[in-house]
């Protein structure tokens, strides 16, 4: 199980490094799907196998199949031309040193001096039932949050997204009749 | 079950993440922005799995039920302004919203 984790753990890094490189948006969707599937089994190795579920049906399944369909929509040959003639070496440059100072700052702090090292993840795996029974026990009222989150989301896209007549603003149809 | 360290964990979710701010920093196109954004969002939540991992607390996973919710609501709201800033300007470069009108 160890040995899994570092495995899909590399194969995650390695799939994020390519998502992040790609100029063709539908490479780099497939390179996620791939990267969230690695980190999936890393949940099954930590002893979670309702959120590995949950990454590969949700994250895998319906998040990015909704990025690939709008990706359909909009037709995009002509960003990947715009984006390869200035995305260079030397624009990645300042903001890789940048998110490598993070990094170093936040690796440091992990393994120096905060009591964290040595302490092994082997407790005994959590379970849907266990999950499901402090999803609507405990944190019942975060739930309902996030499902009144999830309505604002939903109206909002479908507000955003409604066709509108390029002159007035106004949805087709409505102000004529 | 695996005896992977948590400071293991922890330094992969860190990395992930400097990658997801790396790409949002240096892409101008809205889509990989989004999926910037993605990558961080999934790093917080192998830190919280990884938290309740080393506790065998249920907590853990809840917070990442939560962070997908909210990663779904986020990515229906932001797909929705690229389809939107397509169909203005035509493009989805951010740089082509850098005005206040319209």
């Amino acid at each position: 199980m160890t040995f899994a984790f570092y495995l899909a753990a590399a194969v995650a890094l390695v799939a994020t490094t390519l998502v992040i490189t790609r100029l063709n948006l539908i490479h780099a969707l497939l390179y996620l799907i791939v990267s969230q599937l690695a980190i999936a089994v890393a949940f099954l190795c930590l002893g979670a196998p309702f959120a590995a579920a949950l990454e590969v049906i949700l994250y895998a399944g319906a998040i990015l199949v909704l990025f690939v369909f709008v990706v359909m929509t909009l037709n995009l040959g002509s960003a990947v031309r715009e984006e390869s003639e200035w995305l260079t070496r030397q624009a990645w440059i300042g903001p890789a040193i940048l998110g490598l100072v993070l990094l170093g700052e936040v690796v440091w702090l992990l393994t120096a001096g905060t009591g964290l090292a040595g302490t092994s993840t082997a407790a005994e795996p959590v379970g849907p039932v266990a999950v499901g029974r402090a999803l609507f026990g405990e944190y019942v009222l975060a739930t309902e949050l996030a499902g009144m989150l999830l309505l604002a989301g939903l109206v909002g896209a479908f507000h955003l997204g409604r066709r509108t007549r390029p002159d007035t603003g106004e949805p087709p149809g409505e102000g004529s009749r | 079950m695996s005896s992977v360290p948590l400071e293991h964990v922890l330094v992969l979710a860190a990395l992930l993440f400097a990658l997801g701010v790396v790409a949002l920093l240096v892409r101008r196109n809205a889509v990989f922005m989004l999926l910037a954004i993605e990558i961080m969002l999934n790093a917080a939540g192998l830190a919280f799995i990884a938290a309740g991992a080393r506790w065998g607390q249920p907590a853990g996973q809840v917070m990442f039920v939560f962070i997908l919710a909210m990663a779904a609501a986020e990515v229906a709201v932001g797909l929705a302004l690229v389809i939107r800033l397509r169909r203005l300007f035509g493009t989805v470069d951010t740089d082509a919203a850098g005005e206040m009108k319209g």
